[in-house]
């Protein structure tokens, strides 16, 4: 239920499809759930759809967070 | 590890040709019960220094980026015939035909062996042809018998391998299976993942010149953790493989994510195992010179620490790398 | 992307450090937590987590598997079927019933194809007759969701889905209502949480005074988890570890989708039973999509095998050599219960990784 990967968003088409990059292949997925998706966001993707975007922001926030805890 | 065959066990099924422990339950239970096999090897030896292999091809789809059924019946059981470090030098190939194949595929098909053949040096000497009903077999299957020549003063063994011993793979690990899988799966992945198919008789002569090649085994079926079990199981010895060392391609990694799968237990078309003496540092950039030999790496080692086989994962912990019953499925979970 | 950051080996041991000293301060008290998702027990299995925890942190896996908890009699109700594709995720072609599983099936003549997507289902169904074996819970269900509408868009004669779709926060209430489980906090699933949020964890701390941690799967991930569920024993509450992922409100678009497709029901979970309100069925102006009507399918209980004692272990009662079948006549080759059917089912984890 749970295994998902993330993905590059490289390119929106039509009908709420997308090509994402999952790390030097590309793959259409759709979007459907995902409507403010931009090309150049990263997407979490399971069974072909885009589940959520990625927040980068998020991710280094939690590790600098860690780092800072562990630094004192 | 025991296998139990229960009363339900009446039929084949497709993880009997899996590989691993399945396969080997049969051959065991079935086969060699009645065969009494010298040995479980990718090519056995018999008199004169001759070795000797046979190995079916039945791959689904027929043509894949990077080969082709043609290609894979001689590249593999060329393969077959090097690890025990022979020369390879004549195949005999089968081929079982369903009514309504065409012709002009089984031309490439054939164009495709020759090419291979050449590639690996070898001569195509005989065969034969069967057909049957349309609906009976998918297509064409092949069947190939190897005959290779073991020179003076080559013996390579598994009895040789010793604590402390290096193994090297050639390359990246799981390319034919992704390959094989984005075909037959229509992921559409792009670009199409290429089978890693290749001869690998200049590899093996390569390690055979530093001295210190103990065994090779053709990771084909079930893939290197499954050879890997397959070796150590009779020797009460340890392997502890390095996870940060594996080599393995992007495409190979986004696929195995999708899918839920793991390198280590999928089918390669041109990767061995070698098991080496300690040092030979040199050897990876010779490798890394050959066409076949890109990416090679050492990815473990022989040890008393443990029993059976480990992976020392990318963070320092060790796990069991155990032998699978079967191919491993594709999960969403 | 990032995943690097998450597979830091000094941050992890500063993380594994703090892990030890928080348990050290509960003097040798025994916690139990469980984590609810199939990918949890296959990452904590991968990367040996368990060997770098103290041992009185006790990780059990629950029903978060949905092979595991999918009734065999479903199996047996899809190998009846004759002329139908059936097209399912590669999780439950070994899944057993009681004639044997979907891949002795085929290699009896069924049809049965495996899909990586439910939409690819949708191209079968444009040639032959077709049905989705709709397994999932909330992180696959929106998909199956809206495959069920692009059929209706398109038109398809020849589609249905066979709807076993389940919900967690049901199932982990009911596990709390059993006293035994005895469990302290749970590791909650971090991409079913990407679609229903934090709001549907809350239950947990205000009704039953216990946390959880919405967790990552990388292997910092699941170690913060673990600490901040023992930091957070005196006062449990729902945590986000997996806020680069998982939004506090989850994903309203899949929400929508889900509620517009699929209504409530009681569902059968292998080895729980009936639960109420755990289930989805397809909703009246969609029933031609709907497999159980079109071929009058029925989900029914099977009898377990008299020692399977997965029940036990789906609720965390016990681990896998706690059963007198495990590695013994239970095995990953001839599975007899739930637990070993997955691959990620919380024997087969153990077996696999743990022996």
């Amino acid at each position: 239920m749970c295994l998902a990967i993330p993905g590059k968003l490289l390119k929106i088409n039509e009908k709420e499809m997308g090509i994402v990059d999952l790390g030097g292949v590309k793959k259409e997925i759709s979007l459907a759930f995902l409507p403010a998706a931009k090309e150049g966001d990263w997407i979490i993707i399971h069974t072909g759809f885009g589940l959520e975007i990625i927040s980068e922001k998020d991710a280094l926030e939690t590790i600098e967070l860690l780092q800072q805890a562990y630094s004192k | 590890m025991q296998l139990i065959i229960s009363m339900k066990d009446d039929i084949i099924t497709m993880g009997h040709g899996s590989g691993a422990g399945l396969t080997q339950q049969l051959i065991r239970e079935v086969f060699d019960s009645e065969f009494q096999l010298p040995s479980y090897e990718d090519s056995i030896q018999i008199e004169h220094r001759t070795v000797v292999t046979t190995d079916a091809y039945v791959v689904k789809p027929l043509f894949f980026p990077g080969g082709d059924i043609g290609r894979l019946s001689v590249t593999g059981t060329v393969n077959d015939l090097c690890m025990s470090g022979g020369r390879p030098a004549y195949i005999m190939a089968s081929f079982i035909l369903e009514e309504g194949f065409k012709i002009a595929l089984l031309q490439k098909i054939v164009n495709s062996m020759q090419k291979a053949a050449e590639e690996a040096g070898i001569r195509i000497i005989a065969g034969d042809t069967k057909v049957v009903e349309r609906g009976k077999c998918d297509g064409i299957y092949i069947t190939t018998s190897g005959i290779g020549f073991l020179p003076a003063g080559v013996e390579l063994s598994a009895k040789m391998i010793r604590v402390g011993d290096r193994i090297l793979v050639n390359g990246t690990i799981g390319d034919h299976s992704v390959a094989i899988m984005n075909a037959r799966q229509n992921l559409e992945l792009e670009p199409a993942p290429v089978s890693d198919s290749a001869p690998l008789h200049e590899i093996i002569q390569i390690l055979l010149g530093t001295g210190g090649l103990r065994y090779a085994r053709d990771a084909t079926r079930g893939g290197v953790a499954t050879i890997l079990n397959e070796v150590i199981s009779e020797k009460g010895l340890g392997i502890i493989i390095d996870e940060k060392s594996l080599p393995v391609k992007e495409a190979t990694t986004a696929l195995c994510g999708l899918l839920g799968l793991d390198p280590l237990y999928l089918a390669n078309e041109g990767k061995l195992i070698a098991f080496l003496s300690p040092g030979n540092d040199d050897l990876l950039e010779d490798l890394n010179k050959h066409k076949y030999g890109k990416g090679s790496a050492f990815i473990g080692e022989v040890t008393e620490e443990v029993q059976g086989v480990y992976l020392r994962t990318a963070i320092g912990t060790l796990r069991p790398l155990l032998l699978l019953a079967s191919d491993p499925l594709p999960r969403i979970c | 992307m990032r995943m690097k950051e998450f597979q830091d080996t000094s941050l992890i041991r500063q993380v594994t450090s703090s892990i030890h000293q928080a348990a050290e301060k509960l003097n040798g008290k025994p916690v139990k937590f469980m984590e609810v998702c199939g990918s949890h027990t296959m990452a904590i299995g991968h990367w040996g987590i368990r060997k770098l925890i103290p041992e009185t942190i006790k990780l059990i896996s629950g029903p978060g598997c949905p092979v595991c908890v999918t009734p065999s009699s479903v199996i047996d109700e899809l190998i009846r079927l004759k002329g139908v594709t059936i097209a399912t995720f590669g999780d439950l072609l070994r899944v057993p019933g009681s004639l044997g599983n979907l891949e002795e099936a085929r290699a009896r003549g069924a049809r049965v194809e495996t899909i990586y997507s439910p939409l690819e289902a949708l191209k079968l169904a444009e040639k032959e007759e077709t049905i989705l074996v709709g397994i999932g819970f909330e992180t696959t269900i929106p998909g199956i969701a809206h495959t069920i509408l692009e059929a209706q868009r398109r038109k398809l004669k020849y589609f249905s889905v066979f709807c076993l779709a389940k919900l967690i926060p049901p199932a982990l209430e009911a596990l709390l209502r059993d006293d035994q489980a005895a469990i302290n906090g749970f590791i909650l699933p971090g991409h079913v949480s990407v679609i229903i949020g934090l709001k549907a964890y809350t239950f947990l701390s205000e009704r039953f005074r216990i946390g959880g941690v919405v967790t990552g799967f990388e292997p910092l991930d699941i170690l913060l988890g673990i600490l901040r569920l023992l930091e957070q024993l005196p006062n449990p509450e729902i945590i986000n570890e997996y806020s680069r992922v998982v939004k506090p409100q989850g994903n309203e678009e899949a929400q929508k989708m889900i509620k517009k497709v699929f209504g409530v029901s009681p569902a059968l979970w292998r080895g729980l039973g009936w639960l109420p309100d755990s289930g989805l069925v397809i909703r009246g102006e969609y029933e031609e999509y709907d497999a159980q009507k079109r071929y009058n399918l029925r989900v029914r209980e099977t009898e377990p095998h008299p020692e399977c004692l997965c029940g036990e272990m789906l609720r965390g009662r016990i681990k896998a050599t706690d059963c007198p079948l495990f590695a013994k006549t239970c095995t990953p080759v001839h599975p007899v219960g739930p637990c070993m059917v997955s691959s990620e089912g919380s024997c087969a984890a153990h077996y696999k990784y743990e022996r």
